[in-house]
């Protein structure tokens, strides 16, 4: 229990030091989109670059505050505070606010708090801790059944809130659960699942026909092509045991797949939902719907260019031509007034952070902390990967914040939470024995 | 667990493949691909909407009927207004203070940076006056637009007016966006898709401080607007003026058609209305004054009024009766008065005879001859097998149907069939003896002024028709509806049409004939008086004809309202408005002034 009375004692300031810089970029570029020659002040709290600087001060207070905790409170608490926000995420779906569809806002006078935004880093405890209990096993069929309920109520209950987005983020914990033994061939069935998904797509549209007789759709080829690929697959393992009732299997489960893909494409997903997936792959082109913020996107940061238009020098950004400016498409902004260079910075900058964690993590001498650390890393890389690859066109349009720099109260702070508990956690690294 | 170890080098792969990938993308679309760079260039996107000019509409001869004018709305950007002499710019539009900042406040909420209406329909005496002293203001700019502008001021009914687009037909029609004007009635409705033309869409790049920089993409997204088409319609503006000025202090209809193609000269319903009374920001205004005036002036008495057809209808009762074989052309009956009344006359001793005296009794029998044709033993059924084949002869001729004529509010008229008596009556309760009014054009028989001048167009081409319209030509095309190129024949043969067109032109040349008014020098005129009974007050007077009778270039029916006898006041209504058509002027200035100075609005209710 060395330097208890210095809050700061042994805090990994590099991790904070990339925090700091994050944010202060988030508040700039917020500056910048919504920037406005009438309001010259920047504690204009009429503002969201006022607003967003009061959010920011909150959250430093916040980060002190988690920092003055005992790690220890956060293993001890992970349940209750990991069953609080359930409570909170089904208390909104009852007495919530809707905003832009989503039931997922508590309206408190002119302040609006989305309980979805905390529900991400409670997860990551109620995973880390029961992920660290004695005797579990990331083989064994009961981890694998609780640890998915750990993660899906949160996700089913932000999906019945409408906030797709934010549900998906959920799936980011696969990550921690591979690092924790389950299973790479998992994740490599997802990565197959999601290539057959997208392949049948992009090939369902077209038609091929053979000897000017036979015409089959792109889907129909792709089904006779797999079935060949298992039988030459069954002759080559012919003498490996069993091998076939496998290979029969997946055969089997991938044609099921393609059948369903329509399926699931017309039925179940919302229209604008494989809109912009059809965009997304080419197939459909909509510059003035689905694909017209993309497309606004990709012009903004384009014409950033090489050095970028300098601060404040953004037009794109500046007449509202990309919705959702300072909060979900707020990458515009830096891709357009800094450039390649700025947007080299930032991204160097995230991947620095997940690679800071994931070392930061595998140091703990906790299990508890290196999972929790992991769920860090999994939580910030998933926003990363969506919101920038969207703002690219490499990804679909799902509105979720970039961390730290996304205009919002609610996703600043759940974010600052989020990665202090960690730091919180790894400056008390030293004073936990296995 | 060694194994697991390892693991965090896959996961950070996962993490430095995904950045390095971004990279990539980032340097093709920052640094190499060159198209959003020229998107760009420090410039932003302002999409346009260029409003196309409605299309003209001319008459026959080339006269303009319908045209634009220019009017301008004042736009204002909220966020480029600057301070500036506030009450100046009032005294300058002429609005309150209080006006100037609701409009301001309303345009703030809509949009900051997007233009919003600041004043609608800014006439152009006005605009001029503005216009000068408009760069003192900044963040006001005016927007041009079109107004529809009559210069005849006539053919109101006809021409129809354009409105703002209701909610409901934005909903339906994909074209339409809210504010968007559509034709509401006449040929502004029937012609719309026609007239409107096409929006075209500009987009232009404009810099931070919203100065226009060029077009985007070379302007190949941009679509021109597509001028409306001009339309030539069938009307004579000379004729159709004339019309509504004889048909002055009168209420009734005129409609003239040219028989050999069905093209409608003039249509007119008195009392009518200024059409630039429904323009632009003065239909809320005009609208609810001229829709509560109680002679309905809104109201197309030509297309929509319908009127028993009286004594005209005895053309087409002769030329049944001769078709039938019923009767020839030479067939007499006596004037017994107890059958039905009549006016004193010489007993007619055949067909001619009979549509030149008009005799009642006369068309009693020929009537009661075509229903009761001996198919039946009992006169009931005899009368409905007589009605039956009567009732599908009749409509031949465009009666009890609506004529597909190009303005769609229209009635159709009625002719009542077997069912309507088997309704009113019951089944084989009805006979001949019932029904024989319907051999005089009175009863239960409703037929509007359009159809009654066909009838008209009808004997002037011996038995046919072609469907009256308005369109006579589409500029630029050479093609009009092709219903309007169908002709419709009767089922009457041609050599029965002499007798009562002799008749006819008896009714005018000869002693005794009804309509001796209408009679015009040098011009041979063939012509029916008819006198609709009207249960709330003074009979209508109508009169059918057309001219020259050897080769008619003018079929007409005149209905006025109320104004008693059809010979008095339709008659030589009608023939001034043939003779104004034919020779383009009038010789009995006499005949012209009392139609003129006659006020027949105010007769009074029969008691």
């Amino acid at each position: 229990m060395r330097n208890q009375r210095n809050i700061f004692a042994n805090i990994d300031w590099i991790t904070v030091l990339i925090y700091l810089a994050l944010v202060l970029i988030g508040w700039i570029s917020i500056y910048a989109a919504v920037y406005n020659e009438e309001h010259h002040s920047i504690f204009d709290i009429s503002q969201r670059y006022g607003k967003q600087l009061l959010w920011i001060g909150l959250a430093l207070v916040l980060a002190i505050i988690i920092l003055i905790f005992e790690g220890q409170f956060f293993t001890s608490f992970a349940y209750p505070i990991y069953g609080s926000v359930i409570l909170l995420l089904i208390a909104v779906l009852l007495v919530g606010a809707e905003i832009k569809g989503a039931k997922s806002w508590f309206q408190i006078g002119g302040f609006a708090l989305q309980p979805s935004e905390f529900a991400k880093f409670a997860t990551g405890l109620a995973l880390a801790k029961y992920l660290s209990t004695l005797n579990i096993n990331m083989k064994d069929l009961r981890t694998k059944v609780i640890a998915s309920v750990i993660i899906g109520i949160p996700a089913v209950l932000i999906l019945l809130q409408n906030d797709t987005g934010s549900t998906l983020v959920y799936a980011s914990f696969v990550f921690v659960l591979y690092r924790e033994g389950l299973s790479g061939n998992i994740l490599l069935l997802g990565l197959y699942v999601a290539f057959l998904f997208v392949l049948s797509l992009l090939l369902r549209i077209n038609d091929f026909t053979f000897f000017d007789s036979i015409t089959l759709s792109g889907d129909q080829l792709l089904m006779i092509i797999l079935t060949m690929v298992a039988a030459l697959l069954i002759y080559w393992t012919r003498k490996l045991k069993k091998a076939w009732m496998v290979i029969s299997f997946a055969l089997i489960m991938s044609l099921g797949l393609i059948f369903s893909v329509d399926y699931i494409f017309e039925k179940v997903l919302e229209p604008h939902q494989s809109k912009r997936i059809n965009v997304l792959l080419g197939i459909e082109s909509d510059p003035h719907g689905a694909g017209y913020n993309v497309n606004q996107s990709l012009i903004a940061i384009g014409s950033g260019e090489f050095v970028g238009k300098g601060f404040l020098q953004g037009t794109q950004t500046k007449f509202d031509f990309v919705p959702e400016q300072s909060t979900d498409f707020i990458f515009c902004t830096i891709g357009e007034e800094w450039g390649f260079l700025g947007s080299f910075f930032l991204v160097a900058l995230y991947i620095g952070l997940f690679l800071r964690i994931i070392f930061l993590a595998e140091r703990q001498r906790s299990i508890f902390s290196r999972i929790y650390g992991y769920a860090v890393a999994s939580i910030l890389f998933f926003h990363f990967l969506i919101n920038i690859g969207m703002t690219i066109g490499l990804a679909p349009v799902i509105g979720i914040p970039l961390p730290f720099i996304s205009y919002g109260g609610s996703s600043l702070w759940s974010f600052t939470i989020l990665l202090f508990i960690f730091i919180k956690l790894d400056s008390e690294r030293i004073n936990v024995l296995r | 667990m060694n194994n697991l170890n390892e693991r965090k080098f896959i996961v950070g792969l996962i993490f430095l493949i995904v950045g390095f990938v971004y990279l990539i993308r980032l340097f093709n679309v920052q640094v190499i691909n060159r198209k959003y760079k020229a998107d760009s260039d420090h410039n932003v996107l302002r999409v346009i909407t260029e409003y196309p000019a409605r299309g003209l509409i001319y008459d026959r001869k080339g006269k303009l009927l319908v045209y634009n004018e220019a009017a301008y709305d004042l736009m204002v950007v909220p966020r480029q207004v600057a301070e500036m002499d506030t009450l100046g710019f009032c005294d300058l539009l002429g609005i309150p203070y209080e006006d100037f900042i609701q409009k301001l406040t309303t345009a703030r909420n809509y949009s900051r940076y997007k233009p919003s209406v600041f004043e609608k329909e800014i006439s152009a005496e006005s605009y001029a006056q503005i216009q000068e002293k408009l760069f003192a203001y900044s963040g006001f700019y005016v927007q041009r637009r079109t107004l529809r502008k009559y210069p005849r001021k006539s053919a109101a009914h006809v021409l129809g007016y354009i409105g703002e687009v209701d909610a409901a037909t934005v909903e339906k029609n994909k074209y339409y966006k809210s504010g968007d004007y559509i034709g509401k009635s006449g040929l502004e409705l029937a012609y719309e898709e026609l007239l409107r033309g096409k929006r075209g869409v500009k987009r232009i790049l404009v810099d931070v401080h919203n100065r226009e920089k060029g077009s985007y993409e070379d302007g190949n997204l941009d679509t021109l607007a597509v001028t409306g088409q001009t339309i030539i319609t069938t009307l004579d503006a000379e004729l159709q003026e004339y019309g509504e000025l004889l048909m002055k202090n009168k209420k009734g209809s005129i409609v003239a058609i040219e028989p050999e193609t069905g093209e409608i000269l003039a249509l007119v319903s008195s009392p009518n209305y200024d059409p630039n009374l429904l323009v632009g920001r003065d239909v809320k205004k005009n609208y609810p004054v001229l829709s509560k005036d109680s002679l309905n002036p809104l109201f197309n008495r030509a297309l929509m009024a319908q009127y028993p057809p009286g004594s005209t209808f005895k053309t087409l009762q002769a030329l049944i009766g001769m078709q039938d074989g019923v009767i020839t052309e030479h067939s007499g009956f006596p004037c017994i008065k107890s059958y039905v009344g009549c006016h004193n006359h010489p007993a007619a001793q055949n067909v001619e005879q009979s549509i030149k005296m008009s005799c009642n009794p006369y068309y009693y029998s020929v009537f009661k001859r075509i229903l009761m044709q001996d198919k039946s033993k009992s006169i009931f059924k005899d009368s409905e097998i007589g009605l039956a084949k009567w009732n599908k002869q009749v409509k031949k001729f465009g009666l009890g149907q609506r004529l597909a004529t190009d303005l769609p509010a229209i009635k159709s008229g009625f002719i009542p069939d077997v069912n309507f008596y088997n309704k009113w009556y019951g089944e084989g309760r009805w006979a001949f003896s019932t029904i024989y009014s319907l051999s005089i054009g009175q009863g239960e028989i409703g037929v509007i002024p359009l159809q009654m001048a066909n009838l008209g167009a009808i004997l002037a081409n011996r038995g046919y028709y072609y469907t009256p319209h308005l369109i006579k030509e589409i500029k630029n095309t050479d093609t009009i509806p092709s219903i309007y190129r169908i002709k419709n024949d009767v089922g009457i043969e041609q050599k029965y049409f002499p007798p009562v067109i002799t008749g006819m032109n008896k009714v005018i040349e000869e002693a005794g004939g009804t309509a001796r008014r209408a009679k015009i020098d040098s011009i041979a005129v063939c012509g029916k008086t008819g006198t609709a009974q009207n249960p709330h007050g003074e009979d209508h007077s109508i009169f059918m004809a057309f001219a020259p009778m050897d080769s008619p270039k003018i079929a007409i029916a005149v209905y006025i309202e109320n104004a008693g006898f059809g010979g008095t006041w339709a008659a030589p209504l009608a023939s001034l408005m043939m003779e104004k058509y034919l020779t383009g002027k009038i010789k009995d200035q006499a005949k012209e002034t009392r139609i003129l100075e006659a006020n027949l609005m105010d007769v009074k209710p029969k008691k």
